[in-house]
């Protein structure tokens, strides 16, 4: 079994009175995809900010490859390598696709500058399906274009952990099948990826294992078939969601 | 050392007046008005002529002055500034044009206020009189200056906490667009909000000039200090900005008072470096993000 | 992304001639155009070093006159037992050290505080100076005298606006310059991507502190009595910000298209009606933020790309940085 990437142990984070993660501990191996689930204000991308360092825990230990990442600014958990997409698609207005990418390359875990960095972010449009669009103003670009660009932008650091937000949020059916490739294929080359995603199938077809989160606590953690027919996932989904 | 404490607080009163005018326009209307301070001189300038020319005592003469600012401040913020708010992408662009604006807005006002009265230093002489509090003495016109801000500001606390149009207030404050889903009408309410904290400021303004020598351009001082308090006390926050009000009239009276009176600024400054420091969220502020 | 491209030459090759034909005014004028175009390279140099800075953030500074003063005052000081040149490099000092605290207490925080924390910096400064000048010592005014004259001020005022526009063509093709690009657009990805914004925005701030204060230390013998009151002059730091806003900030040139006619015009005011100053300034203000919100440049910049869109060429020219 692989190393342990990412340890995260009661993580718990409280705005005033709502406590939006209660007490959440799991842990990711390297080269794993996980995904993590649960109905609408459960508390995920609260998880995936207080990992990234978007928000900082109340309490509660996270260690990237062993090391104390919990309450590090944002920048300090990016260089230390991880990577995310946001939930509602962030690109910088202002540049070509390829600079976006190089945003990724020039600070991050790796650290390139000049030629090396725009060919990196070129080699990772192609690997996005983007190949040859690298100098067109970003603004200009279809939403599902600007999500890869995005995409791209998060793997041009090389990360040890990316994270994606609902990265298959709003696509139709046929850039949805697009996109799980996508990820399948990151995940085949050996990343350690957490997902937070509404798409069902994308998990079952995707994930080696899930954590499911209710209210802000997890409510179950398994492989991912056994998980989704868990009684009180079955209950926190029909319970709290209109799905 | 009772001395310093009581002279700093009568001359919170009136800071306070000028901050609760400050907070409640970048607090509901979004607008960050560095031209504040021209209001309140207006308030000095206006109260003084009332005074001098038609005898109106300034606590009556407020009854006008509050009313005209409204007015005056209503009319400023849906020329000038509305058309910024509807037109702004997000927050940090309004922030950055209303401050270019309010501070043409600043000049504006002052330059005409120092064309009609030059750059020189006025007062007048109202209620100069002797008044005894715990075995010292002050001027009456600052304690009755520091009773009428009191008086206004727990009006304004009664409005904003027990009426219904004070309640619509506070929820744009606290977040426009849900505000707007119960059917609160923000653009007007941000007006609303915007012209009474104008009232608010010519108030202390026309409060200040009864015993304070006062000029055309010392707005900008009186602005400053607003924007601190506001920032002590947290925006928005009326129990905090009567709070930082208090801690800066008593600082800088107690810097003036023992070590040198051209040394207020540095006063203030050191609050607001403390404040920005360790509670950049206000005295009784939750810490966000 | 190392090496020159052809329009970058020729762009070189331009700013050389202009710095070298502006450099010969002395010959031609030693009288009112010189002191004239004494004020539009102070400016030029000042506004070009405010962009520096408030351009890419969109932080509004307004602790030019701190700065410049704090270079005034090193001059002012110690001109009698130092060499001017080192007096420079303390105004340089001094005022990197005062945009290095400021910017160390409120460029974590929101555009607002720092507006607000600048806004009443220079009269803070002013204060201070004055009452240590007071305590310490007993003069109130210092008196500079030197040998440089008015066309010496000039070339040494022209030089720092070269140097500052080298500097900041350097800045834009360093990692610093792309940081600042990408905070300029969304903050919360920069900080993602591994930059350290806020140490970013310090290194900038000091930058272009540092340079307003070698302006003001250069202008010393200029004053010959230097007061705290002209020296920590709150206009400098407001005219700054409307010259360099009405050339635009976008391009590194664009300020200097704001400064040549303005201060032409404050000239003619400041002469024939200078009690209208402030409502001139006033209006100036409103104008930027209603008219021209992208300054004189900006607006002819979307002027030739409506020029461009509509000659409709295909061909599409490469714009990679």
């Amino acid at each position: 079994m692989n190393a342990i990437a990412l340890n995260v142990s009661s993580a718990r984070k409280a705005f005033g009175g709502l406590v939006a993660v209660n007490d959440v501990s799991f842990e990711v191996r390297q080269g794993e995809l996980l995904g993590l689930i649960g109905p609408n204000g459960s508390g995920k991308t609260t998880m995936l900010n207080l990992i990234s360092g978007a928000l900082k825990p109340t309490s509660g230990e996270i260690a990237l490859d062993g090391a104390p990442i919990a309450g590090l600014s944002a920048y300090k958990i990016a260089r230390k390598g991880v990577a995310r997409t946001f939930q509602l698609v962030r690109v910088l207005p202002s540049m070509t696709a390829a600079q976006n990418v190089m945003a990724g390359a020039v600070f991050g875990h790796r650290r390139l500058w000049g030629e090396d960095a725009m060919h990196l972010a070129h080699e990772l449009l192609e690997r996005v399906g983007l190949a040859g669009r690298g100098s067109l103003p970003v603004g200009a670009m279809t939403y599902i274009d600007q999500k890869r660009v995005e995409l791209a932008r998060a793997l041009a650091s090389d990360p040890r952990v990316l994270l994606l937000d609902e990265w298959l949020a709003g696509l139709n059916p046929s850039e949805l099948k697009i996109g799980i490739a996508l990820i399948e294929q990151l995940s085949g080359e050996g990343r350690t990826i957490i997902m937070v995603e509404h798409v069902m199938d994308a998990i079952r077809s995707l994930c080696d294992r899930c954590v499911v989160m209710s209210s802000g606590i997890k409510i179950a953690e398994g492989g991912v078939s056994e998980t989704l027919s868990d009684p009180e996932v079955v209950r926190a989904y029909l319970g709290d969601d209109d799905a | 050392m009772t001395q310093i404490i009581v002279t700093g607080i009568l001359l919170s009163g009136t800071y306070a007046l000028i901050a609760l005018g400050l907070t409640l326009q970048y607090g509901v209307a979004r607008i960050m008005n560095l031209a504040n301070g021209e209001t309140l001189v207006a308030g000095c300038f206006i109260a003084m002529w009332l005074f001098t020319t038609l005898t109106i005592n300034p606590i009556v003469g407020l009854l006008l002055i509050a009313p005209a600012a409204f007015a005056a401040n209503w009319a400023v913020y849906r020329v000038a500034l509305e058309p910024l708010v509807k037109r702004a992408k997000n927050r940090g662009q309004l922030e950055v044009d209303s401050i270019l604006a309010t501070f043409g807005l600043l000049f504006l006002f002052q330059g005409m206020m120092l064309l009609t009265f030059g750059g020189e230093y006025f007062n007048y002489t109202f209620l100069a009189q002797r008044f005894d509090i715990f075995g010292s003495g002050f001027g009456l016109n600052r304690v009755v200056a520091f009773a009428a801000a009191v008086v206004i500001a727990v009006g304004l606390y009664i409005f904003l906490y027990h009426t219904r149009y004070g309640t619509a207030m506070r929820a744009v404050s606290a977040d426009p667009k849900s505000a707007n889903l119960v059917a609160i009408d923000v653009a007007r309410t941000a007006a609303i909000a915007f012209a009474l904290g104008g009232a608010l400021t010519a108030c202390g303004g026309a409060l200040l000039s009864t015993f304070y020598t006062f000029n055309a351009s010392m707005g900008v001082v009186f602005t400053m200090k607003a924007l601190i308090i506001v920032i002590m006390g947290g925006v928005g926050d009326v129990r905090g900005a009567v709070l930082a009000a208090i801690i800066l009239g008593v600082a800088e009276t107690a810097v003036a008072s023992l070590i040198d009176p051209s040394l207020t600024l540095a006063a203030t400054y050191t609050l607001f470096i403390v404040v920005l420091l360790f509670r950049p969220q206000g005295i009784f502020g939750r810490p966000t993000s | 992304m190392n090496s020159l491209s052809q329009k970058e030459i020729i762009i070189g090759i331009g700013g050389v001639l202009a710095f070298a034909l502006a450099a010969c005014l002395p010959l031609v004028d030693q009288g009112y155009y010189l002191s004239l175009a004494v004020n539009i390279t102070l400016y030029a140099a000042l506004c070009t070093a405010w962009t520096l800075f408030s351009g890419p953030t969109h932080y509004v500074s307004l602790a030019t006159a701190a700065f410049f003063g704090l270079g005034t005052y090193a001059v002012a000081l110690w001109v009698d037992v130092l060499p001017f040149p080192l007096l420079v490099a303390f105004g340089a000092l001094a005022a990197g050290a005062l945009a290095g605290i400021v910017g160390a207490a409120t460029l974590r925080l929101s555009g607002v505080y720092f507006v607000i924390f600048t806004l009443g910096l220079a009269e803070l400064v002013r204060q201070i100076v004055t009452w240590a000048q007071a305590t310490f010592t007993t003069r109130m005014g210092l008196y500079v005298f030197t040998d440089l004259r008015e066309m010496h001020i000039f070339w040494m005022l022209l030089a720092l606006t070269a140097v500052i526009f080298l500097t900041g063509w350097l800045i834009n093709r360093s990692r610093l310059g792309f940081a600042m690009r990408i905070i300029g657009d969304d903050e919360t990805v920069a900080r993602h991507v591994g930059i350290d914004t806020a140490k970013s925005k310090i290194v900038l701030f000091i930058i272009s502190g540092a340079f307003i204060g070698i302006a003001g230390a250069i202008c010393a013998p200029r004053y010959g009595y230097i007061q705290p009151t002209s020296a920590f002059n709150p206009m400098t730091s407001f005219l700054v910000v409307i010259m360099a806003l009405l050339g635009g900030t976008r391009k590194l040139w664009g300020p200097i298209v704001g400064v040549i006619p303005f201060v032409i015009l404050m000239d003619f005011i400041t002469v024939r009606f200078s009690n209208y100053m402030p409502v001139a300034m006033g209006l100036s203000f409103l104008a930027i933020v209603f008219l021209l919100p992208n300054g004189v440049t900006g607006r002819l910049e979307q002027a030739w790309n409506k020029f461009q869109s509509r000659k409709s060429a295909p061909s599409s020219t490469e714009t990679a940085a």
